[in-house]
């Protein structure tokens, strides 16, 4: 037999149908919901009478338009438009049958960090999810992508999705990384290096001794952003710090069904001479804390440098980076540490996870941030933040001056009331620095929960490593 | 789904690169429970001040351009979100074809769910059209699906490729999930190996 990536594997282990064409009807294990992208969906299977195929390996929970605010199980807290997909999702887990999560659950929360929470999410699945961090997923070596709503009401319907195979990408990160470089570090380096589009049409499998010495948590926010770089899928193989995370959680398997996952599991990696289309190696000593200058994910520098000259790019980039600079207030050649913020924002399925918090206490603790900021955190999940309370770690945010908020998306993409006003500039743990992400105007700058932490401090965009 | 064969429009240049899907649909809109409606707010921060006046020089503000049925566009089409909102939006506002060095892996896949063409062509082609396109609404070029060709307003004519299950699932305007439905009995079938193979999923 010929030698297999990763994703050859998982990817022949989930397919129900092939056409002679080599498209393929690919198996779906797990189907996250969330309230913006799956009405549609529910209201196309009600209208030509279907029924959830598999009602008990589909999860719902709200996050996008969930205030963070206490009190928030008030309906006048939310918009009337954000409470109408709050309640039709409310009303479609009913009518359907299907795992939900409500509001007033402490185990709610952001869709990717729910599922590997509650041991939804195991290796060797494949997980979709109207939501294009599902690539997040992938961190357990799960083959998960997002979809778009028609694709939701498909998998809905028939537990299945309409594909083709995409090409293989191994993105190796060799070495170490040096103190105050983390995994949002790293995600953010290889896009930089691949650029936005680097990864249409791929599946990348990141490997290497400095992803194999991360949590589970730290390969969740590298594989969260493998669709930033473009890529369909991002995966880690799994190993002993995979077995170990998953082992005990509600829905991961127990006695000797445990035994039986553990044996499969332990096939689930790329064999020696398997073919990789595009290979990327970066040297982790190489990796710099960095941030975001631009209104792009690829617009990223080490936190020592400078803001970049348009006129340094090639083709279309000149112009896409002349209109980021203006948008962003910013002027060729600036030093990256003299950008002012004033605002902060710490969580997303990016960076709302429990190790992230302890990281921000870290550099917080008996600390109060700069006078004018505003500062919120923002946790992943209803458990998340049970757990930050126990650690003491909502005493040092607290007295440090954050607002400690409750579980969602929030200003990641600002659907909630959680937004920034026009002008503003905030330094984000999230994912997309877009034109108007996180609000009409908004400038954003992505890094890491330290770098935002460090940030939160000074006021300015700051090198973590000045503070350690 | 409405079917795709033959359309002759008016093209619009987009040629920035990285149009994102928050820059197609900001979030703002993104809280309708329907899947139409949202054309109005196509482009909506670069087509409007923030009073709801419209921004004069943005490409489907000029005169010419406002019946647009094709875009021309930069690399990196639909990058970010999943959100299926982005070509519910573009096929309300009257687009069904848009043209592309390259494009989002969702945002592609999506377009064919609405009845939208997503074409990639390599830069040198996706130039000439551009170039076609800028001329105005004399820009009227003509996309055949069936030929799998691109005829510009002075006759010059691109070819393009298309998976042919796509392509055919456009031509009859087909419904995927009826489609997949008729092959129940494979689900099936799977389904009852799988619970032997790995019952603990």
């Amino acid at each position: 037999m010929s030698p297999k990536t990763l994703y050859d594997k998982i990817w022949d282990a989930h397919v129900a149908h092939e056409a002679e064409d080599g498209t393929c009807l690919l198996y779906i294990d797990r189907h996250l919901v969330h309230e913006v992208t799956s009405p549609q969906a529910f209201e196309g299977l009600r209208m030509a009478g279907r029924k959830v195929h598999a009602p008990d390996k589909t999860i719902a929970v709200p996050d996008h338009n969930v205030p963070t605010t206490a009190g928030r199980e008030d309906p006048s807290q939310m918009t009337p438009e954000s409470r109408i997909q709050v309640d039709a999702l409310d009303k479609n887990a009913k009518e359907f049958g299907v795992h939900y999560y409500p509001v007033s659950d402490v185990r709610q929360g952001i869709v990717h960090i729910v599922g590997p929470e509650q041991g939804w999410t195991l290796p060797g699945m494949t997980v979709v999810c109207g939501d294009s961090h599902t690539a997040t997923h992938g961190a357990f070596g799960a083959l998960a992508h997002g979809i778009g709503t028609s694709e939701v009401e498909h998998v809905l319907a028939t537990q299945t999705l309409i594909q083709k195979k995409s090409l293989n990408m191994k993105v190796e990160i060799t070495g170490k990384l040096a103190p105050g470089v983390t995994a949002k570090d790293i995600t953010l380096a290889v896009i930089g290096e691949t650029g936005t589009g680097g990864g249409t049409g791929y599946v990348i499998e990141y490997c290497g001794e400095a992803i194999r010495d991360l949590s589970m948590e730290g390969r969740m926010t590298v594989c969260n952003m493998a669709i930033e770089g473009g890529a369909r899928a991002g995966l880690i193989a799994p190993d002993e710090t995979t077995y170990s995370y998953v082992n005990g959680r509600p829905h991961a398997p127990k006695g000797a069904q445990w035994e039986a996952a553990l044996n499969w599991w332990k096939t689930l990696f790329t064999d020696e001479g398997a073919h990789f289309d595009k290979v990327v190696t970066l040297k982790g000593e190489d990796i710099q804390p960095v941030v975001t200058w631009g209104t792009s994910p690829e617009d990223v520098l080490p936190i020592t440098g400078v803001v970049p000259d348009p006129e340094d790019f090639k083709g279309g980039k000149i112009e896409a980076a002349r209109r980021s600079i203006e948008y962003m207030g910013l002027t060729p050649g600036q030093k990256l540490t003299d950008i002012e913020i004033d605002t902060v924002f710490i969580g997303s399925c990016t960076n709302g996870r429990i190790e992230d918090f302890r990281a921000v206490a870290e550099v917080v603790k008996g600390k109060k941030i700069k006078d004018g900021m505003r500062a919120m955190i923002v946790p992943g999940s209803g458990l998340v933040r049970a757990q930050a309370e126990e650690e003491g770690l909502a005493d040092i945010f607290r007295e440090a001056g954050f607002e400690w908020r409750l579980a969602g998306c929030s200003m990641c993409l600002a659907m909630n009331p959680d937004q920034l006003s026009e002008g503003e500039r905030c330094a984000a743990t999230s994912n997309r620095n877009f034109e108007g992400r996180q609000g009409y105007k908004g400038r954003t700058h992505l890094v890491s929960p330290a770098m935002a932490a460090a940030a939160a401090l000074t006021g300015k965009l700051t090198d973590i490593r000045d503070l350690i | 789904m409405e079917k795709f064969e033959k359309l002759t429009g008016i093209a619009a240049p987009m040629p920035l690169v990285n149009i994102d899907t928050d820059m197609i649909i900001p979030k703002v809109f993104l809280k309708s429970i329907q899947r139409t409606g949202f054309g109005k707010n196509l482009f909506d921060e670069m087509r409007y001040n923030r009073d709801g006046t419209e921004i004069a020089d943005f490409v489907l503000n000029q005169p010419q351009y406002r019946k647009a049925e094709i875009l021309v566009a930069g690399d990196n089409f639909g990058c970010g979100s999943s959100r299926e909102h982005a070509p519910w939006a573009i096929a309300d506002f009257g687009i069904k074809c848009v043209v592309s060095t390259s494009f989002a892996d969702i945002f592609f896949n999506n377009c064919f769910k609405n009845g939208i063409l997503p074409i990639v062509l390599p830069q040198e082609q996706v130039d000439l059209l551009m170039a076609d396109a800028e001329k105005g609404e004399n820009a009227r070029m003509t996309v055949d699906l069936e030929a799998q060709e691109i005829t510009t307003s002075d006759g010059a004519v691109v070819t393009f490729e298309v998976d042919a299950f796509k392509k055919q699932c456009l031509l009859e305007g087909l419904d995927d999930i009826g489609q997949t439905l008729q092959k129940e009995a494979s689900i099936q079938s799977y389904e009852a190996q799988m619970t032997q193979a790995r019952p603990w999923v």
